[in-house]
């Protein structure tokens, strides 16, 4: 056997739930341990950077708001992906990782949203403005709560994941929108400044603690998935 | 197909069949928001085409969890799984059936509400042009919706829910639309073929997924 088919076979087997569920109960508290510690330096982080010279202290804000928007969307690209991995290869994986991580990006969604308006009262002058970016990402939050009504819904589990995972595709034309309605339309929202072709526009001292929350949400994401994924594939589910 | 089509036609303009009862609730929407906003004439002209289009939208909505259900409950949704003819052509052609028997009438009341919300002729010309351009999308994507919770007892409501944000985009886009054709600066071309657009994309992801959602729903 070749080295590569060697590989994707170790790979593959990470797919069988039973040891999946080896795997995340032994790697969990380190997960755990890992997402804590990062929120400890990445808080710490915040609050002892300068605030900027124009928007002041509430620069603060975004070390929450945009790590919470990132994760908003790579939630729902997470449950595209295992709504593909459901109709495709009909993995009970994919099933309960989709449902598992419905719930948690609607939690994202909302901290974007709410930290969002928090940051647009001092800095527009209203809680809310009906911009292209904060539309779409409002669209991207009924969506998470409507998936999330239909999963419930239904009685049948492997029915519920497969039907919803098409909704789950279809609405992920959602997603490119939103990455891209501050390009498409010029809105009130600043346009992206830390993922671009020519370099971050964003000053290091503000970008450190950016990208060290960015991966605390990161971290925090994997054990809040994985842990549902793997009772419920253990309780057969 | 033929045959498929009319008959899905004639279930829904009978008695019992509701599609009638779309127009009404359209009808009784539009009325209903100038005791809302009050009976301004400059103000419900100048935000007529919106309302139209908010009033169509949710008229779409209503009689869309009908769509799969009555024949889910009859069996004769598993006839049209099993026999030759593609699942996608048969939730095609009813959808198409559906938008004649609910989407058309909104589409030919839409003049007269536009006289009672004071719109100007080229105003009441363009929002009719874009409903009759835009619901049909409402419907494509209202099927997936509708195929999704066609194994719910009560489904209805949450088919609206599903459906809503999806169908965003049809909404600003004829809106915006229907608003350049009446202001001088804004093109009206460059909106109504985005709306077009919107309903040829819908036209065939909407019977391809509702085909898939009724697949897997069924067995």
């Amino acid at each position: 056997m070749s080295e590569q088919s060697l590989a994707i076979r170790k790979f593959s087997d990470l797919a069988n739930p039973t040891r999946f569920i080896g795997l995340a109960e032994r790697l969990l508290p380190w997960f755990s341990g890992l997402t804590a510690l990062l929120f400890a330096v990445g808080l710490y982080l915040c609050f002892t950077t300068e605030g900027d010279y124009q928007q002041g202290e509430t620069v603060r804000i975004m070390y929450v708001h945009v790590p919470a928007a990132w994760l908003s969307m790579m939630c729902y690209t997470v449950m595209a992906l295992s709504a593909l991995g459901t109709l495709v290869w009909r993995h009970p994986l994919a099933d309960v990782s989709a449902r598992a991580a419905a719930p948690i990006g609607a939690c994202f969604t909302f901290l974007a949203l709410v930290t969002g308006s928090l940051w647009g009262k001092p800095m527009w002058g209203a809680w809310w403005v009906w911009d292209a970016r904060l539309t779409s990402v409002f669209v991207l939050f009924l969506m998470y709560l409507g998936l999330i009504a239909l999963n419930r819904a239904m009685d049948d589990p492997g029915k519920a994941a497969k039907v919803s995972a098409i909704l789950i595709l279809v609405g992920f034309v959602n997603i490119p929108i939103i990455k891209f309605s501050v390009e498409w339309w010029n809105t009130l929202h600043q346009p992206a400044s830390v993922l671009r072709l020519d370099g971050p526009a964003i000053d290091p001292e503000f970008l450190r603690p950016l990208l060290v929350m960015a991966l605390a949400f990161t971290m925090l994401f994997l054990p809040c998935t994985s842990r549902p994924c793997a009772t419920k594939s253990g309780a057969g589910g | 197909m033929i045959a498929l089509f009319l008959r899905d036609l004639k279930l829904s303009v009978r008695a019992g069949g509701g599609a009638l009862i779309g127009v009404l609730f359209f009808m009784t929407v539009v009325a209903v928001i100038p005791f809302g906003v009050g009976p301004d004439l400059n103000l419900l002209s100048r935000i007529g085409p919106a309302i139209l289009w908010i009033g169509a939208l949710l008229a779409c909505l209503l009689g869309l969890d009908r769509l799969f259900q009555a024949e889910r409950e009859d069996g004769s949704l598993d006839v049209m799984l099993m026999q030759e003819t593609p699942l996608v052509l048969t939730v095609l052609v009813k959808c198409l059936a559906h938008w004649t028997a609910s989407g058309l009438p909104l589409v030919i009341a839409s003049p007269l509400l536009g006289l009672f919300m004071n719109m100007n002729e080229v105003a009441i010309g363009a929002t009719m042009l874009t409903l009759l351009v835009g619901t049909p999308a409402i419907t494509f994507i209202g099927a997936v919706g509708a195929a999704v919770a066609v194994a719910l007892p009560r489904g209805g409501l949450l088919v609206s829910i599903l459906v809503l944000p999806l169908a965003i985009p049809v909404l600003i886009f004829g809106v915006s639309a229907a608003y350049a054709a009446v202001e001088d600066p804004a093109p009206f071309l460059p909106p109504f073929l985005i709306l077009i657009a919107i309903t040829l994309f819908f036209a065939v992801i909407g019977p391809l997924a509702a085909a898939a959602a009724l697949r897997s729903s069924s067995d």
